[in-house]
């Protein structure tokens, strides 16, 4: 077995060995309930403030309580948008939001048409960049709220936020970003930004999975999916998952004081991928123009997208296909298709996405091992190496 | 991830056969690049009619690959007649399996092979298999036509509609034409699907929130029931909802009339139904 050369990360990422430790008391030893009145209980409770403040320092709240801690990035953003609906009791019925969201997004958005809601999806360019024009146009008296990512899981474009932000806000529409791959990679600063609410996701920034947040800015109407008791300012019922958050906090932290030294090393090891694959392997192509640092999307034409994903697993090299056979679906992902990738591209997509952890010699790995396996994969395909298809095409 | 067999991993790492025979017998090309797997499959023949040699190329995912590359090994030594009766299960078969979402993949081969036999008869000048008229096209994102999916629920007992997507594609794209597979499973099996978890298709009605039932309950009654007690001078106000009760009172003209009873059973009830949900009681109280 190979050792593991993880560039997955957009999918999930290590957990920081500083927030195993950091965790480690919690299970061990500070197992209290924070709501108890002794002094066992309640004593953890400062260890969840600190937490909240280390999520609101790297998101540039002005308060941790606008801080409520959920079970996850999808969580966020069901509690963000139907919290929001809820709170408008029906009075506003229209939803706008873009035709490459995380499901957690599009298929709730989905969810809430068939149940008489009207929505709007944006569409994107081949870059897979908005025209804000059409945002401005479709905002209307009815419009509930507007959600739109901060940057895309399968390509990591990153979208305008502030700019939308503003936008959205001119016109008095509660706004979502889901921030989920954008948090501890691009700067944020909200309390510059009219953001209503933002999700993020623990195990994206090296924390615990099943843990996230959602940021919900001071004033804004939010009626909880989860109700039971007072936690969580009563916008998140349940007994707090204590190590997890103090997993997040850590997490935070450690995102906040590396971002800028990471991000500049992200980018030189992205873009030696990149110009290495586009060097060595033929009729290929990137997908996404303005791009996360640490997200890489290429498409290699001839070829589908599973078989390139099982051929580098062999090799330890783990990363993801927007192709229909990896999913199980069978049509290629909704992202690629919303940016109008050829399907003959899409089908052959794989993305690369990187972190903290990655060093220069792995990716030196994937570009001597990649290139035959391109090759080795048209070599078997009845379209590479000119060969002309006589059937139904 | 997928659960493949190592029969699969090992003709996908070492497909047998690769490649393009120039002076082939027969060639059949079946798929194409946009719908995600595509197979060229050729042979020749020896001089007793036996299949010497298969090759293949294919676009697709493992599954794809391991089959057409396990269908070659299949095919050698074989007359044309007898390649003609491998079926797409026997070529799942020698892989020890398929995932179910990856039938369509051994379809694909069975596919190919009938489409290399028809091209070296076609070449022959031989008789041909009588043309059939062009069968329906079910599914239209896939291109599947009724006769395939015929066949596909005949071969390999099936009985759902996802059964059918996962050996034809049939339906995998926007799901419209759902119904009609499901009305092709029971003209061939004489009953209709077994039920799966699947999606609602219609929005249930019933799946209403509190608010979204009053919010409801209160349109339908200003746009479709009051209008037409207005026309009689009448009126009615919702007064609260309780579960499935709707209270009511009638206003104007209809609250002295005899006839209430049967206005809020034939009228207010009757609509609150038709456009709220089913199982709605409606009280009045004065």
């Amino acid at each position: 077995m190979n050792p593991v050369i993880y560039l997955d990360n957009n999918a999930t990422t290590r957990v920081a060995p500083e927030v195993v430790e950091a965790i480690r008391p919690f299970w061990e030893d500070y197992y209290g309930n924070p709501s108890s009145m002794h002094q066992f209980g309640g004593g953890v409770r400062k260890h969840l403030d600190r937490a909240r403040e280390q999520v609101a320092e790297l998101l540039g709240a002005e308060y941790p309580s606008e801080i409520v801690f959920t079970a996850g990035g999808s969580e966020s953003d069901n509690l963000a948008i139907r919290g929001t609906l809820e709170a408008l009791a029906g009075k506003k019925r229209h939803i706008i939001t873009t035709r490459v969201e995380h499901p957690a997004v599009r298929s709730q958005c989905h969810h809430l048409k068939k149940m008489g809601y009207r929505l709007t999806e944006l569409p994107v360019d081949n870059h897979g960049e908005l025209d804000l024009n059409q945002l401005r146009d479709a905002i209307t008296s009815d419009t509930a709220i507007v959600s739109i990512m901060w940057a895309n899981n399968e390509t990591g474009v990153i979208f305008p936020i502030e700019k939308i932000a503003e936008i959205v806000h001119e016109k008095g529409v509660v706004f979502h970003t889901d921030a989920v791959q954008a948090v501890g990679k691009v700067p944020i600063d909200l309390k510059n930004t009219p953001i209503d609410l933002l999700s993020l996701s623990g195990h994206k920034l090296h924390g615990p999975k099943g843990i996230g947040a959602l940021y919900v800015r001071k004033g804004t109407k939010l009626m909880p999916l989860i109700i039971g008791g007072h936690q969580e300012r009563g916008k998140r019922a349940g007994t707090e998952n204590v190590p997890a958050i103090v997993g997040l906090g850590m997490a935070a932290e450690l995102a906040r004081k590396h971002m800028k030294e990471e991000n500049e090393r992200l980018i030189y090891l992205r873009n030696k991928l990149e110009k290495g694959i586009l060097a060595t392997c033929p009729d290929t192509r990137v997908n996404g123009r303005h791009r996360l640092p640490n997200t890489l999307n290429v498409s290699f034409e001839y070829i589908e997208g599973e078989a390139i994903l099982l051929m580098m697993d062999e090799f330890g090299i783990s990363a993801s296909s927007g192709s229909a056979c990896a999913s199980g679906s069978l049509e290629p992902s909704h992202v690629m298709r919303a940016m109008g990738i050829p399907f003959t591209a899409a089908h052959g997509s794989i993305r690369f996405s990187l972190s903290r952890y990655n060093t220069e010699e792995e990716i030196d790995f994937v570009l001597e091992k990649l290139p035959p396996i391109i090759q080795r994969l048209r070599e078997i395909s009845p379209f590479a190496n000119g060969m002309t298809w006589g059937g139904d095409e | 991830m997928w659960d493949y067999t190592d029969k699969v991993r090992d003709h996908f790492k070492n497909p047998r056969n690769i490649g393009f025979i120039k002076d082939a017998d027969g060639v059949g090309e079946v798929g194409s690049m946009a719908c995600g797997d595509a197979l060229r499959l050729m042979f020749k023949l020896d001089d007793d009619g036996k299949i010497t040699e298969a090759k293949f190329q294919t676009f697709g995912c493992a599954s794809a690959i391991a089959s057409s590359s396990v269908l070659t090994e299949m095919m050698v030594g074989l007359t044309l007649e007898e390649a003609e009766k491998i079926t797409n299960q026997q070529i799942a078969d020698r892989l020890g399996g398929l995932p179910d979402q990856k039938m369509h993949c051994s379809v694909l081969g069975r596919e190919a092979l009938e489409a290399a036999v028809l091209d070296y008869r076609k070449r022959q000048g031989g008789e041909l298999p009588e043309k059939k008229e062009e069968s329906r096209l079910v599914c239209i994102c896939f291109g599947v036509t009724e006769e395939e999916v015929e066949r596909a629920i005949r071969e390999n007992n099936l009985t759902t509609v996802e059964d059918v997507t996962n050996y034809t594609k049939a339906g995998g794209g926007c799901g419209g034409c759902h119904e009609d597979i499901a009305l092709i499973i029971e003209k061939i099996t004489g009953k209709p699907p077994e039920e799966q978890e699947k999606e609602v298709k219609e929005p249930s009605k019933k799946n209403l929130t509190n608010i979204q039932k009053i919010q409801l309950i209160q349109e339908t009654i200003d746009r479709e029931i009051r209008p037409i007690l207005q026309k009689d001078g009448g009126d009615l106000e919702l007064i609260d909802v309780d579960r499935n009760v709707v209270q009511v009172s009638l206003r104007g003209t209809c609250s002295q009339c005899r006839v209430a009873f049967f206005t809020l059973r034939d009228v207010v009830e009757a609509k609150l139904r038709e456009f709220v949900t089913e199982d709605l009681v409606v009280e009045e109280v004065q």
